[in-house]
């Protein structure tokens, strides 16, 4: 298992791409096929096996030592990873293999460790045993060694390394082209050499045929380096606040594919009979969308169809799914990724328009003779259900991941309020012992006016940079009223301003309103908690949003 | 009984001997444990600090009158200062850090500053000094924080130097203590010059002085202005990171050595790429056995987290309080 900490610790210690790479490159140079798909597999967090939660872990390690459970959970609160945490602990406790400059230990490989050691200590029933050898373990690793193992046992593997950098590093030091790694990796459900083998051929290997294509993804149209905008070389259309997904005709059969390269053909039944006379040797991608008589809904209504395995006929029938094309990566069965967006419109609209079913559309490409009327369209997205404009080159071909230049994603300006920061909670992994996670609140004036108290309606993380994350910290530490366990209550002093998608009526909340992937857009330093916005407000904007729908 | 020692708003203050310890607002006569700007401050009229520790306190508060009069007491001889004897007893910390022994009518309380039980061949070891009473930092009192050998990770140190020769390695890391520790412990190890950033320069001079076996040092603003740091290590304090002063440096690998860095999340939020465990402070299981081998029945926890090891060491049958302290925490960068 060395090889694949030292791998773990390069990956972890730069923010370099090209250093990345190269720590990946020289990991497959040296470690043997079964041990590379394991890595291939646990880094892209495809196949995160947990065999134990970390939970159970936490558990083994009190029955072994019969360490103070409390004493556990403040290190834990402070490292924010019970993995880590317990790694550390072993050291302290001198639980773990000390380093030294010439050291060795028996050593097994990364297969050995996931194929048939760790399984066979999940297999046993008595936690007493269970946490003897665990212990036993720990022994003859290093704290560094203990905290890779801990992690291959509870899953959850998050190292700065994303699924297009481990394709990039394949695709260069096997010499394969990355988008053919990218769709076998995407067939690729279990460890084993012979999958490896699979996965770096550099024959022609047929892949499942049920699987999607990697999507092509878009940058952020203010990112654009290149300010030159002629109308006539892009293709412009609404960009649709549902949720992406591949649909595919092959061997007589249909698969609804999202974005999270999930199946999930069976929670959209209506969807897939609609399908059903899509002609063999087809995918196409496009958005799932909750339409009734035409009409698109909102995404709240899409979200009540979203993570059922089954719908039931009700909701099918309250919640019936459309789907709006955007693009055709085959058509007659052959691989069309690589022509032009212009052509895959064209056999997109040939499929589409020969099904002629009122659930089924085609995203229609809008005009505009300039930025200032892109600008423009831009601010009427709302009107039209979507959340922007997706503005594509017409010559662009479906690349894998986000290849910078020709796809672009140009949103609206978000919902916000003004509001109070309340409650906070130290965050986890990377923002452990600082104070990350807000609690925002809102007025809720009485109708007499007199008196009014302040009720939470979002919560949010991202949005402040590490300097103000850092005083923000400084001063919650200083001003916490009371504690809940991990929560304080704070003095309401800082007024955030929160940027939202979307807002919705929820039981779920004191405010009885919901907002869809809240953010802090700035630390609002010259409002007053007095100024901060009412519910009221809040509701005044859910009203407006009701209408236009 | 009146305590020896007690919290005022200035800083520790000894009522019997009417002298203050390493006090946030100086005014009168103060006792200096050691030399870091959170520990010595100006504004005293009268300053005692212990003489290994001297010429630092001296270059310290370089401005300031009152402090190049200071007097240098040597380790374990006792002074009276009114009704108290004080004497000086090393902490290991940093070069002269001090441990204050303070005796009123045979009752002896110990306040202990800042520091470590792990050997360092730039300052003198800790010397446990039997007490009644025990006042302590909690700067990593957590059971989390526990250090390995300077002998491990100055390898580490050189390991990560030597793994890439093309590139400078800076270190980061706090000029008092740290930056003369890590050239004294890789003193054992490499024979090659180290560079250092201004910060530095004179106070490892200073430990030349006193004696320390270190690595040949060049300051970075000696070196031409054309010469090549590739392979070379620079020492520099965490201010200098992402300064101005790094341009010189031609794509640099750059590291922080720090106790904080044992937490992974801590060494990725500081935007370096490598993190080195290196502390001057007491790790968890060096508080624990301190305290224990003082013999004190009541200890006083200043700086850190001492809610948990207030609760750890009342669990012990120990009498435990809390001084609210302006002293700083080791620094995160």
């Amino acid at each position: 298992m060395k090889a694949f900490v030292n791998l773990f610790e390069d990956l972890d210690s730069t923010t370099s791409t090209l250093e990345k790479v190269s720590a990946l490159k020289l990991y497959f140079s040296k470690t043997s096929h079964s041990d590379s798909m394991w890595a291939v597999l646990l880094l892209t967090g495809k196949l995160s096996k947990r065999v134990l939660t970390s939970r159970n872990l936490r558990d083994l390690f009190l029955i072994a030592t019969k360490y103070p459970e409390w004493l556990l959970e403040e290190c834990a609160s402070q490292v924010g990873d019970t993995a880590e945490t317990l790694s550390l602990l072993a050291q302290s406790l001198n639980l773990s293999r000390t380093f030294s400059i010439h050291s060795s230990s028996e050593e097994f490989n990364l297969s050995q460790w996931m194929d048939l050691r760790i399984p066979e200590l999940a297999a046993i029933d008595d936690q007493e045993e269970q946490a003897r050898i665990l212990i036993s373990w720990w022994k003859t690793l290093l704290s560094s060694e203990i905290f890779i193992l801990n992690k291959l046992m509870t899953g959850a593997f998050r190292v700065g390394v994303s699924e297009k950098l481990v394709i990039r590093a394949l695709s260069e030091h096997f010499e394969i082209p990355s988008d053919q790694v990218a769709h076998r990796l995407i067939g690729i459900k279990k460890a084993g050499a012979e999958n490896f083998t699979k996965l770096i051929s550099k024959d022609f290997v047929e892949v499942s045929f049920s699987q999607p294509y990697p999507f092509c993804l878009a940058h952020s149209f203010s990112d654009r380096t290149n300010l030159d905008f002629k109308p006539e070389d892009w293709c412009i259309e609404w960009k649709y606040d549902g949720i992406r997904a591949q649909v595919i005709k092959r061997s007589q059969q249909v698969w609804i594919w999202s974005r999270g390269e999930e199946d999930i053909t069976a929670g959209f039944p209506d969807l897939a009979e609609a399908f059903k006379d899509l002609p063999e040797g087809s995918v196409i991608d496009g958005e799932i969308l909750v339409l009734k008589n035409g009409e698109i809904q909102l995404f709240q209504d899409l979200q009540k169809r979203l993570g059922r395995k089954k719908p039931s006929a009700a909701i099918l029938k309250t919640h019936p799914a459309g789907f709006v094309g955007y693009d055709c990566l085959e058509f007659n069965g052959v691989d069309r990724r690589q022509e032009s967006l212009r052509a895959r419109r064209d056999y997109l609209k040939k499929i589409i328009s020969n099904l002629s079913l009122p659930q089924i559309k085609i995203s229609e490409a809008q005009t505009v003779t300039g930025l200032d009327q892109l600008e423009n369209l831009r601010s009427e997205a709302r009107n039209h259900q979507a959340e922007g404009l997706m503005i594509k080159g017409w010559d662009s071909t479906y690349t894998v991941g986000r290849k910078t230049g020709s796809w672009w994603k140009h949103k609206v300006d978000p919902l916000s309020l003004d509001a109070v920061l309340l409650y906070a909670q130290a965050g986890t992994g990377r923002r452990a012992n600082l104070y990350t996670d807000y609690t925002f609140a809102l007025w809720d004036n009485d109708p007499d006016g007199q008196d009014k108290k302040l009720v939470t309606f979002a919560k949010a993380y991202s949005g402040l940079d590490q300097d103000e994350i850092n005083k923000l910290d400084h001063w919650i530490r200083r001003n916490t009223k009371e504690k809940f366990g991990p929560v304080r209550s704070l003095e309401p002093e800082h007024v955030f301003e929160i940027a939202f998608e979307g807002i919705s009526k929820s039981d779920r909340h004191k405010s009885g309103i919901a907002v869809r992937f809240p953010r802090i857009l700035r630390w609002r330093h010259d409002k007053k908690v007095e100024d901060a916005d009412t519910l009221q407000t809040a509701l005044a904007l859910l009203k407006s949003q009701e209408i236009l729908s | 009984m009146k305590d020896v020692i007690v919290l005022s708003k200035n800083g520790l203050y000894c009522p019997a001997g009417d002298f203050y310890i390493d006090p946030w607002k100086p005014i009168e006569t103060s006792f200096i444990t050691h030399a870091h700007s959170d520990h010595a401050r100006s504004g005293a009229e009268k300053y005692y600090t212990s003489l290994r520790g001297l010429s630092l306190f001296k270059h310290r508060l370089k401005g300031y009158a009152n402090a190049q009069d200071a007097v240098g007491v040597p380790f374990g001889k006792k002074i009276k200062i009114n009704e108290a004897w004080v004497s000086f007893h090393s902490a290991g910390h940093i070069l002269g850090s001090a441990q204050l022994r303070v005796e009123v009518k045979n009752k002896v309380w110990v306040a202990s500053g800042d520091y470590k039980r792990t050997p360092d061949p730039s300052c003198d070891p800790f010397e446990v000094v039997p007490c009644d009473a025990f006042i302590s930092e909690a700067t990593f009192a957590l059971p989390i924080y526990r250090w390995e050998s300077g002998e491990v990770t100055a390898q580490k140190i050189k390991d990560w130097w030597h793994s890439d020769r093309s590139r400078p390695s800076i270190l980061f890391c706090y000029s008092l203590g740290k930056a003369q520790r890590v050239l004294a412990e890789l003193k054992k190890i490499s024979d090659e010059t180290v560079y250092l950033h201004g910060a530095a320069v004179g106070l490892t001079d200073i430990y030349r002085a006193e004696g320390i076996d270190m690595l040949q040092t060049l300051p970075v603003s000696e070196v031409p202005k054309d010469f090549d740091f590739a392979g070379c290590l620079i020492l520099a304090p965490p201010s200098a990171h992402r300064s101005s002063w790094m341009k010189r440096f031609k794509e640099p690998q750059t590291a922080f050595g720090s106790g904080w860095m044992q937490v992974r999340g801590a060494r990725r939020r500081g935007g370096y790429e490598k993190g080195f465990i290196l502390s001057d402070h007491a790790d968890w299981n060096e508080l624990i056995q301190t305290i224990d081998e003082t013999g004190a029945q009541k200890i006083i926890l200043t700086h850190g987290r001492e809610d948990v090891l207030a609760r750890v060491l009342r669990e012990k049958g120990l009498e435990v309080a809390h001084f609210t302290t302006e002293y700083s925490d080791e620094e995160i960068g």
